[in-house]
């Protein structure tokens, strides 16, 4: 079959979706174009939170603003819709407030690693205990396709008309340089893979962070006459290498060349309120009073 | 209910107002601080930081305003009293998220000890230049409460009144000190904890089942519920329906921001906390708060020694502004003076509400250094030709 033929979808009988316990399905149809890769990545991580042991009422989702952004607003648990940028520190005031929760902040490139930039390597310096599934679509699509700290070079955006010839960030070098304890790549044909490794940083305790490579066939690919979504899924089909440990100095993403994909770091170190709790022991002795979660 | 007495530092203790705001938070039991360091305010944070660990708060040193300001909603919905400090720049910098904390009405504070602005401007020295940013700095239509105190006893008080309006009516709440009255030091009474009054958070006893995050009560303000409680809850910055869902379009807005202003603005007859100097026979009054209402007291009585029937009036809720006093006193009284630390901010109010009536007069000054009484007495007397 060719990759731009679509198929017929199978005729079945009225069925209850899969992940209606996960979704708040009072709200679909989402607001994603057909071939985003956002619903996929969702998905995945619906599947991880199928495994995972933590009770749901105790999974929060913090999002920012963006086309990933509005994942918040489609995930059946506690879920907030933050400001552009400021999901991170959003999540970690939740976080500190209640340390039983597990918190998971779900947004694009442009919120975490753009606008929210320093929040990240902040919080993965500290080692703030959440997970972060970074959506990169390599734009900022939900304003029209504008270039983005991941746009690769010489792609065209409409704000790089003639090509970016910026230099884009590596995001999973980036959080492993500033202190995460998991990192790990996969782009949305990973389905499977990509469920298990959230489902993993999930059952880790600290910075986890999680890069999604995810198809935006609406933009960025048909500025770059990249084909639809399927060729997209096509195109990482044939060019991710898996490599797991790889050298996280060697993650750069050119502009369709291969894309390494897999669990980088996977370490451990005490996270913030960890190293807060024993230090203060160390110090204060029997008089320091260990934070207990919600007070009011 | 009751404070709880672990925070609360009873005695007689001689204290700067920013340490005063400090223990002010920990008997109103604040129990989380997300805050990066400016001055004049960073000494409320260090105090903060020193005594979380002995009663099981959690203080936390931000990489910058915006994200101290997220945090601080984030934890207001993870169940904690929280609060942040700041100064004029950083206090620019929270703006958008005290728009986020309005718009998602999470309970918190921020405290602005306020500086010589624009910009960098006078980081060590006093301002007041900040009281219309407090009141509109957000983009959008919203309402929020701000109070100024004018002694670190009164640092200590309106704080604790700050997060019990801020619990109540479910909004941030601004406190707006200034460099003045946060460095400067005096006695400071704390009382029992039995004796302080906390409003307590608004929590729903309705099931998940019947619950909605954004229905309004009687009152107009809805019941709250904490992340992990099991309502799945959705929240949002987006203009939402009583489910918490984004709507676009007018009505949900027409519904969602009308009611966002009006749980304010209905409600500001209870809102209402002024002090009252020599004002029975006054035919002028001082309109002064803050540290600016200080200096005005020994023009208030050089003006009294020489016959002149002045009286003071000090809003300590600046946020809603006193509308009603003001125009009740505007066809009583002949004139208004208005002596705050800026090029007129509040005196535009005081004119709006004096319509005409009274004549109102303003004694600007920029910053950096208080009024000299000797203008606000002339003043008085320009007020009375």
């Amino acid at each position: 079959m060719k990759a731009t033929e679509i198929m017929e979808p199978p005729v079945t009988e009225e069925m209850d979706h899969p992940m209606e316990n996960i979704l708040r399905m009072d709200r679909i149809p989402h607001i994603w174009c057909s071939t985003c890769g956002i619903g996929t990545a969702l998905t995945s991580f619906a599947e991880a939170l199928k495994k995972i042991t933590t009770p749901l009422e105790k999974v929060c989702v913090v999002s920012g603003i963006g086309c990933s952004g509005r994942s918040a607003g489609y995930i059946k648990l506690d879920s907030f819709h933050s400001t552009h940028g400021r999901a991170i520190p959003f999540a970690t005031g939740l976080k500190l407030a209640n340390p039983e929760l597990k918190v998971v902040v779900i947004s694009g490139d442009g919120d975490i690693v753009g606008i929210g930039g320093n929040h990240l390597i902040h919080a993965a310096r500290r080692n703030m205990d959440i997970l972060v599934l970074c959506i990169n679509n390599f734009v900022y699509a939900m304003t029209g396709g504008q270039v983005a700290a991941t746009t690769p070079l010489t792609a065209n955006t409409s704000t790089s008309p003639y090509g970016n010839f910026e230099q884009p960030f590596s995001l999973p070098h980036l959080a492993a340089s500033c202190g995460a304890v998991y990192v790990a790549r996969w782009t949305c044909l990973h389905v499977r893979r990509l469920a298990r490794s959230i489902e993993e940083a999930m059952n880790k305790k600290g910075f986890s962070f999680i890069e999604i490579i995810a198809p935006c066939s609406t933009i960025y690919a048909r500025r770059n006459r990249l084909g639809t979504g399927l060729d997209l899924m096509k195109f990482y089909h044939d060019n991710s290498v898996i490599k797991h440990g790889a050298d996280t100095r060697e993650l750069d993403i050119e502009f369709q060349k291969k894309i390494i994909v897999g669990k980088f770091i996977d370490r451990e170190r005490p996270t913030f309120l960890d190293a807060y709790n024993d230090w203060m022991k160390q110090k204060l002795k029997d008089k320091f009073v260990p934070h207990g979660g919600p007070q009011c | 209910m009751k404070a709880d007495p672990k925070g609360v530092l009873t005695g007689e203790h001689y204290l700067d107002g920013d340490h005063a705001c400090s223990e002010g938070a920990l008997a109103a039991g604040c129990r989380f601080l997300a805050g990066y360091p400016i001055t004049p305010s960073t000494e409320v944070a260090e105090r903060v930081a020193e005594r979380f660990p002995y009663v099981g708060g959690i203080f936390i040193q931000m990489e910058d305003e915006m994200a101290s300001m997220a945090a601080v909603i984030g934890a207001a919905w993870g169940g904690v009293k929280s609060m942040t400090v700041t100064s004029g720049p950083g206090f620019s910098l929270m703006m958008e998220n005290i728009g986020l904390a309005a718009m998602m009405e999470a309970p918190c504070v921020v405290i602005n000890v306020q500086r010589g602005g624009p910009s960098t401007g006078l980081p060590t020295l006093p301002g007041q230049a900040d009281m219309m940013q407090a009141r509109w700095g957000s983009h959008g239509d919203y309402e929020i409460i701000a109070l100024s105190p004018n002694s670190p006893q009164e640092c200590f008080e309106v704080v604790i009144k700050a997060f019990n309006l801020s619990e109540k009516y479910r909004v941030p709440v601004l406190v707006m000190a200034d460099e003045c009255v946060g460095h400067m030091t005096e006695k400071v009474v704390i009382p029992k904890a039995e004796e302080i009054e906390l409003y307590p958070r608004r929590y729903t006893k309705l099931p998940p089942s019947e619950y909605l995050p954004f229905k309004p009560g009687p009152d107009m303000i809805p019941e709250m519920v904490k992340a992990g409680d099991g309502y799945k809850i959705h929240i949002t910055g987006l203009t939402h329906d009583q489910k918490g869902y984004p709507v676009m379009n007018w009505e949900t807005q027409e519904k969602l921001v009308r009611r966002l202003v009006d749980k304010i603005r209905l409600h500001a007859d209870e809102l209402v906390d002024i002090e009252e100097i020599e004002m029975k026979d006054a035919e002028v009054v001082i309109f002064s708060y803050g540290i600016s209402s200080r200096v005005s007291i020994p023009a208030l009585q050089k003006a009294r020694k020489e016959g002149i029937k002045v009286g003071l009036l000090r809003p300590i809720i600046v946020w809603p502004f006193p509308e009603k006093k003001i125009r009740e006193l505007a066809s009583k009284v002949k004139a208004l003076v208005v002596v705050e630390m800026n090029y007129g901010q509040m005196f535009y109010e005081v004119e709006r509400c004096a319509g005409g009536k009274a004549k109102t007069l303003l004694v600007p000054h920029g910053g950096g250094w208080v009024h000299d009484p000797e203008d606000i007495l002339k003043a008085i007397k320009e007020a009375l030709k």
